[in-house]
């Protein structure tokens, strides 16, 4: 399978006919500094971004990326210091948190202590004055939604970590915004409900058709749930994509080795720019990103289950070396290979008879992505 | 089934848990008794004293005859005519309370409407700053509240800052006559408890999670909303702290009354003060010391028990 979806799109980098999508949220040129002086920091550096109706939209990236920023700018806790933000086509930048048709799921939840979970659920719309028979009818409605109907009547701080989550995306789901944000919701939560709330979210992004703008830090929650994925770093958004474009194709050197394990090879691009030619002859189809250098020496990017090992003479053995350790971790085998003129890699392989030691090639794909840095 | 085990799992815990409470409790005792000791060396026994006293009959020259006698109670609610002895009801002593009551109820709102924008203000602020700004709220106490109180005599008398300051500018021909007035007992009020109010509010502001304020306002709360369905009722320990700290010393407050109300428009810390001073009954000092004490915590458990209803939710 892995080597499957090794095969990439050759046009994987041309930008995506924005015409075909309507957009729900333009940011253009979004900038935010917090501090002053010596300690001034740039938490989002001329940022712009579409994200389109119906989409689960995942800003990822380490801490201190600006994503949470980002996500609080569109939210209107923070203003920004320049750029604008556009809410289907509406200028919405200036506009205090209130007067925006968009709610919030907070890392921490913040669900009111001092109200039964009814209440917390229906409180978005008790504040825009709408009819009690409504408010009645809403939170019942989210409450199946979410399945938390038994426990109308509980105070918040009476339920669990899950339960919990499940009331902050009700009651934020309950006023129907155009857009949904999502804080890290469910970085605290362990593994396996974790799992569960991943595709819980994915199905309530599915039956309500809200825009879902998702921000974390965990790549595989990213690739699991997204339609599209922006990753980011220091303040600036590096690629869009989807999950597929991204971790196959990763056009900067920082995203590729943020998401996955990645092999990093250098290279040498032949004389039209097309072909890559390895440290050990092999010459392969280069995959350029935008901005990248026609010529000389370049990064490339392999990820270790779209290598092979082979026989070190086998005509597709593009690189050779020695077997130094094999980790095997439940799904598979981890093999790295001290490759000949210098360097390690990484393959991943769900079985492998290789031993330690043995002297082995390496197949790579047909084509590989160059890497910006 | 995940249920089952937990909740067996659960009831071991409870009952190794009840046998630690017990040591605990007991050591808590223990910790305790230095402060029984003095509360009931200097608490107890002069309030035993009291007591007894009110039920006894006023020596001509102040202190008390040994006699049992319930005039101190009935002279509370009744002026006994001189001549032929009979009882007519008399609301001077009753009027009195009322008017403590009042001033301290006014001193409470008033020290309250002052003290939440206070408390929040220093509770929003940046955590290194905080201390800066309690040490401010806390200066006062470093001054004695009698010099205090002369302070603010001097400054609003008619010879006072204000009354030549306004003259001065033509504003006015003649001093204003705030000093020896009910507004001057107010003001006086809330400037000494202001304190005991901004304290406790900024106690309970301090640990509100702000993240709450968000969430309101990302759900369509305006900043009034924010403060109705959010803030206030979170702040409602501190609230109830606050008020409880400021109306009972402002209901027996002794110095302000005196000294801004010129000792004409009486509270009861006065009228108990006089009556162990000037009009040598000790008895009926005693009573009126005792009914202020009923009043209190009357009010105190009743509100309370009110505002337990909706506070016990989180605490």
């Amino acid at each position: 399978m892995a080597t499957q979806s090794a095969t990439a799109q050759p046009d994987a980098h041309r930008p995506t006919a924005a015409t075909t999508h309507e957009v729900m949220i333009h940011a253009e040129g979004v900038t935010k500094t917090f501090g002053h002086g010596s300690s001034q920091i740039t938490a989002l550096d001329n940022v712009t971004v579409d994200i389109r109706k119906n989409e689960f939209f995942t800003l990822l990236g380490p801490s201190g990326c600006g994503k949470t920023t980002l996500l609080r700018l569109i939210a209107g806790f923070d203003l920004p210091d320049a750029g604008q933000i556009l809410l289907d086509g509406q200028e919405i930048g200036h506009l205090p948190p209130y007067k925006r048709p968009v709610n919030t799921v907070f890392q921490s939840y913040a669900l009111f202590p001092h109200m039964s979970v009814a209440r917390n659920i229906g409180f978005g719309l008790e504040m825009q004055g709408r009819p009690k028979s409504e408010i009645k009818d809403a939170t019942e409605e989210m409450l199946a939604l979410v399945q938390m109907q038994h426990l109308a009547g509980r105070r918040t701080d009476q339920l669990s970590g899950g339960q919990q989550q499940r009331v902050a995306l009700a009651r934020a789901l309950a006023p129907r915004p155009k857009v949904l944000l999502l804080d890290e919701p469910l970085s605290a939560l362990d593994l396996k409900l974790r799992k569960e709330m991943q595709i819980e979210l994915k199905r309530l992004q599915g039956e309500t058709g809200i825009t879902f703008v998702f921000v974390t830090h965990d790549q595989e929650e990213a690739l699991t749930m997204s339609d599209r994925i922006a990753v980011m770093q220091a303040g600036s958004i590096l690629q869009v994509g989807a999950p597929k474009e991204i971790y196959n194709n990763p056009a900067r050197r920082f995203v590729a080795d943020f998401i996955g394990d990645i092999n990093i090879l250098d290279g040498d691009l032949d004389a039209k720019g097309e072909r890559v030619i390895l440290p050990g002859g092999a010459s392969i189809r280069a995959l350029l990103p935008e901005g990248a250098a026609r010529t000389g020496r370049v990064s490339v990017a392999i990820r270790p289950e779209n290598m092979n090992l082979t026989a070190p003479d086998a005509p597709e053995a593009a690189l050779t070396g020695r077997v130094t350790n094999i980790v095997y971790f439940g799904a598979g085998h981890n093999v790295h290979v001290a490759l000949e003129g210098g360097g390690e890699v990484l393959v991943r392989r769900a079985q492998t008879d290789a031993q330690i030691g043995a002297h082995v090639g390496l197949s790579v794909p047909d084509a590989v992505q160059v890497l910006v840095d | 089934m995940a249920d089952l085990t937990s909740s067996s799992a659960g009831t071991r815990l409870a009952e190794a848990r009840r046998q630690t409470s017990a040591a605990a409790r007991r050591r808590r005792w223990q910790l305790l008794s230095p402060a029984i000791v003095i509360i009931a060396a200097f608490g107890i026994f002069p309030l035993t004293i009291t007591l007894i006293y009110s039920f006894l009959s006023p020596g001509t020259y102040g202190g008390v005859r040994w006699e049992f006698s319930t005039d101190a109670y009935v002279q509370f609610l009744f002026d006994r005519d001189i001549f032929d002895d009979t009882l007519q009801f008399s609301a001077t002593y009753l009027s009195i309370f009322g008017r403590s009551i009042g001033l301290a109820f006014g001193a409470t709102v008033g020290a309250l409407l002052i003290g939440f924008p206070t408390a929040y203000f220093i509770a929003s602020k940046p955590a290194n700053q905080r201390n800066l700004w309690l040490f401010l709220i806390t200066l006062p106490f470093w001054v004695n509240l009698l010099i205090r109180t002369y302070a603010i005599l001097l400054i609003i008398r008619d010879e006072g800052i204000v009354n030549i300051s306004l003259m001065w500018t033509g504003l006015i021909d003649q001093p204003i006559g705030m000093l020896y007035t009910d507004y001057a007992v107010f003001a006086g009020l809330i400037y000494s408890y202001l304190p005991f109010m901004v304290l406790p509010l900024y106690a309970s502001l301090e640990k509100l999670d702000f993240r709450l304020v968000e969430a309101a306002y990302d759900l369509y709360a305006s900043r009034f909303q924010v403060l109705r369905h959010v803030i206030i009722p979170m702040a409602k320990p501190g609230i109830v702290a606050g008020c409880i700290l400021v109306f009972i010393p402002g209901l027996g407050a002794y110095i302000t009354p005196e000294l801004l109300g010129g000792g004409k428009e009486l509270m009861i810390g006065n009228l108990i003060a006089l009556q162990f001073g000037g009009s040598r009954n000790w008895p009926f000092g005693s009573a009126a010391a005792l009914i202020l004490l009923v009043v209190v915590m009357v009010s105190l458990i009743v509100y309370v028990r009110y505002s337990g209803k909706e506070g016990s939710n989180h605490g």
